[in-house]
């Protein structure tokens, strides 16, 4: 079966969306684009937009290709999918405050009790802790795949620190550096405020302990880690410091950062370190990217983390097969995005089934992220499948399975022209004193033919996108 | 804004590496040059060089001999040699990585742009063919850079850092030059005057970029006396002791009243400004001009290290 296109249904019909932008490419010469793409990819060397591959020291910075054609929604099609979102991230932020207190939803028998507490990603040390404006994931990307004119399904909810959004940004500049006419032909909605709002998101949950105007930081794991440049990007963006954790110390109960003045208090860290790092006197004891004895602080109304230690048990991928439930558990609506059906292996019909169908079937590993662990069964040759089904009867708990979805496509830029390839969409969102979600997001896409791995580690490219204002 | 220790630590180092990177490269050019001349034994012009650029230890941990492409690929391509011109431009880069939002994008993009630039040239040994496009290469980067962060920079707490950097570093590599000749501008020595001599002169002066401009401030005439003058007290040349010391002690200043505070380092290095000022030729050279330049190089070090702890760079400050 041919997957969706979004731009092409069948070969003349254009779909509406992307009617302006394919008479602007009719226009346009191979050889010019060809000279374009050069242009792009020098232009994101440049600026340093890279990320570092692990284990990989000659290509230690690499590019993420980035391809010209935008991908392209309209208003209608992005302010359903933006109501989805938004009531998805109410009811996470719901879920989150009821784990870490009373556990009505388990009470309910919605959710089972085992996939709480026995969690890696549950952190006893949040529990009966509210933190401050009650928000304990901030930052959301939300992973959508769409397989037809009105099918979307939510993915992954990335609750912990999803990335990036700095190639969301930097994308869109790129675009209108180089084709400054297609943004005066089509009304884009603008995602270039998205620093100020999250700034703002980020002010408006200081905690107790601040007095006056909220001081904000970015806290980094260093310029080695793979997210580097946009953390950079971040706290450059929002005007921010960019902190380490060698930067900072608790003194009298607050955090404060090493000035060449002296020391001076901060109100609201947004961390990109992960939960296991983040406070060495709580956690892991040998982490030297955190900071000694920021929970006591958090704790103490000292200081809001963002996103709040502990959030990993939202976006826990045995959780998702119940969002749901979740959802319709904390707004008393059926939840208007769609889940993808979920087998969960470690219940034993689903894994009998789950083995059965191993072809047809997309297996990941619960904890795992970056698609590393994954068996894209269909791609898989037959020894493949077996040495996957092996590690599936080891431990069924730890994966969960789901028929393969015929990702939409859109075109990519190849030398004969227009191809389609496999996307996904990744917007971000925002929640404090109000929900704010940014129209487009990042569209990743595999830029192998018929691959439907998007990530950025293994092939993968992104897309400008477009949310149009009517 | 407030500016973390560690960021004006960043900004120090990158821009004594970026200095470090064209001083390592012209430092190269002046030996290359004496070393054609076929005037002096080659070897010793070779250390000398090295020893000028401080790596005299490094380099025969390596190599036995001062073979010409040995100490080419040491000096200017070798990552082991933490002074190399790749090396240097790398940490510059890597520092500048880590205070990315202490930088216009400007400079930030010109810093990336001559760090791939010359990761490419020296990615491979230079012959000596190539040497001269390589030294020109290394400087015009160097000038990009410059002029990046002059044109673009606010003149605030980051520039300052910046600028303490740089001048620390060419104040260091000024001394050293001089200090590795010092004995050709000895009284005794100056008096022999022949054609060998001044050839070694204007080697001193080119591998500070400096032959031309000598010219022009004192008649063309090589004596000892100018070109210490010119070298280390010369508060026209850019490159001089007194000139670096009067920007260092100007951003010191700055900072000092930025900040309101009256930092040790600013004494320090007003009082090493107030000698090279209050001090003749003639004063320096019946000291001892080898012991004054020592203990410049070491005053020099101590003040980079006040900084450090009066600005908090390390934690634990």
């Amino acid at each position: 079966m041919t997957p969706f296109d979004e731009m092409l249904l069948g070969e003349d019909h254009v779909r509406e969306p992307y009617q302006r932008f394919f008479e602007w490419f009719r226009e346009q010469d191979a050889e010019g684009l060809g000279a374009k793409a050069a242009e792009a990819e020098a232009f994101f060397r440049r600026t340093g937009i890279t990320f570092n591959v692990y284990g990989q020291e000659e290509a230690a910075e690499r590019l993420i290709p980035f391809d010209l054609v935008p991908r392209i929604m309209a208003k209608a099609e992005w302010d359903r999918l933006a109501e989805g979102i938004e009531q998805r991230v109410i009811a996470l932020n719901a879920f989150l405050d009821d784990i870490y207190h009373d556990r009505e939803i388990v009470k309910a028998g919605k959710v089972p009790a085992r996939l709480i507490e026995g969690n890696e990603a549950y952190l006893p040390q949040m529990q009966g802790f509210r933190p401050p404006g009650g928000v304990y994931t901030h930052i959301i990307g939300t992973d959508i795949v769409r397989v037809a004119e009105d099918e979307f399904y939510v993915l992954e909810d990335n609750a912990r620190t999803p990335s990036g959004v700095s190639y969301m940004i930097e994308n869109r500049e790129t675009m209108m550096q180089m084709f400054p006419e297609l943004f005066a032909q089509n009304r884009v909605r603008p995602v270039e405020t998205y620093p100020h709002h999250l700034r703002r998101s980020l002010a408006a949950v200081a905690p107790p302990a601040c007095a006056g105007t909220p001081t904000i930081a970015v806290l980094t794991p260093g310029i080695y880690n793979s997210a580097y440049f946009e953390h950079a990007f971040l706290a450059d963006q929002m005007g921010v410091e960019l902190i380490e954790g060698s930067d900072v110390s608790e003194i009298d109960g607050r955090i404060h950062m090493r000035t060449t003045e002296g020391y001076k208090p901060v109100d609201v860290i947004y961390r990109r370190v992960d939960d296991a790092f983040l406070d060495p006197k709580m956690f892991n004891p040998s982490s030297v990217l955190g900071i000694p004895g920021i929970m006591e602080v958090y704790k103490n109304g000292g200081i809001t983390i963002a996103n709040a230690p502990g959030t990993g048990i939202s976006d826990d991928k045995a959780i998702y097969s119940y969002m749901p439930e979740i959802v319709e558990f904390y707004t008393g609506e059926k939840a208007k995005l769609q889940n993808v059906p979920t087998h969960r292996c470690a219940e034993d019909d689903s894994l009998a089934y789950v083995l059965e169908h191993l072809h047809e079937l997309v297996v990941k590993e619960v904890h795992g992220s970056g698609g590393y662990g994954m068996l894209v069964g269909p791609a898989a040759t037959k020894e493949e499948r077996e040495r996957f089904a092996a590690k599936l009867k080891e431990r069924p708990g730890n994966y969960i399975a789901q028929p393969t979805l015929a990702l939409s496509t859109v075109p990519i830029l190849v030398d004969g022209g227009l191809a389609p390839r496999h996307v996904d969409l990744r917007p971000f969102v925002l929640v404090s004193d109000k929900v704010r979600i940014i129209p487009g997001g990042l569209t990743r896409v595999a830029l192998k033919e018929g691959s439907l791995v998007v990530n950025s580690s293994q092939g993968g490219g992104t897309k400008d996108t477009w949310v149009l204002r009517d | 804004m407030a500016l973390l220790g560690r960021t004006a630590n960043g900004l120090f180092w990158m821009f004594r590496y970026i200095e470090r990177a064209e001083n390592m490269a012209r430092l190269v050019d002046a030996g290359m040059r004496i070393s054609l001349t076929n005037l002096s034994d080659e070897a010793d012009e070779w250390q000398s060089i090295l020893v000028s650029a401080g790596v005299e230890a490094a380099y025969r941990a390596k190599y036995d001999d001062f073979d010409v492409e040995h100490v080419l690929d040491f000096m200017l391509c070798d990552r082991d040699n933490p002074s190399s011109v790749r090396a240097s431009i790398d940490i510059a880069r890597t520092n500048g990585r880590m205070v990315r939002t202490a930088l216009t994008r400007e400079l930030w993009e010109t810093v990336n742009d001559s760090w791939l630039a010359i990761q490419q040239r020296l990615g491979k040994r230079i012959t000596t063919r190539e040497l001269p496009a390589v030294v020109d290469l290394v400087k015009r980067q160097s000038a990009l850079m410059r002029g990046a962060f002059h044109s673009t920079m606010l003149r605030n707490e980051i520039f300052d850092f910046c600028n303490l950097g740089a001048f620390i570093e060419r104040a260091d590599n000024t001394a050293r030059i001089l200090d590795v000749k010092y004995w050709l501008l000895l009284p005794e020595h100056s008096q022999v005057g022949s054609a060998l001599d001044n050839f070694q002169w204007v080697s001193i002066l080119r591998s500070v970029s400096a032959h031309r401009a000598y010219a022009w401030e004192y008649d063309g005439e090589f004596r000892a006396v100018n070109i210490i003058d010119f070298l280390m007290l010369n508060r026209r040349m850019p490159r001089s002791l007194a000139f670096s010391y009067g920007m260092i002690e100007d951003s010191l200043k700055f900072l000092d009243r930025n900040y309101d505070t009256n930092h040790p380092c600013r004494q320090t290095a007003s009082a090493i400004n107030k000698r090279l000022t209050d001090l003749t030729v003639r004063e320096i050279i019946d000291g001892g001009l080898h012991e004054f330049l020592e203990q410049f190089v070491m005053d020099n070090n101590r003040l980079a290290q006040e900084i450090g702890q009066n600005y908090r760079f390390y934690p634990g400050a």
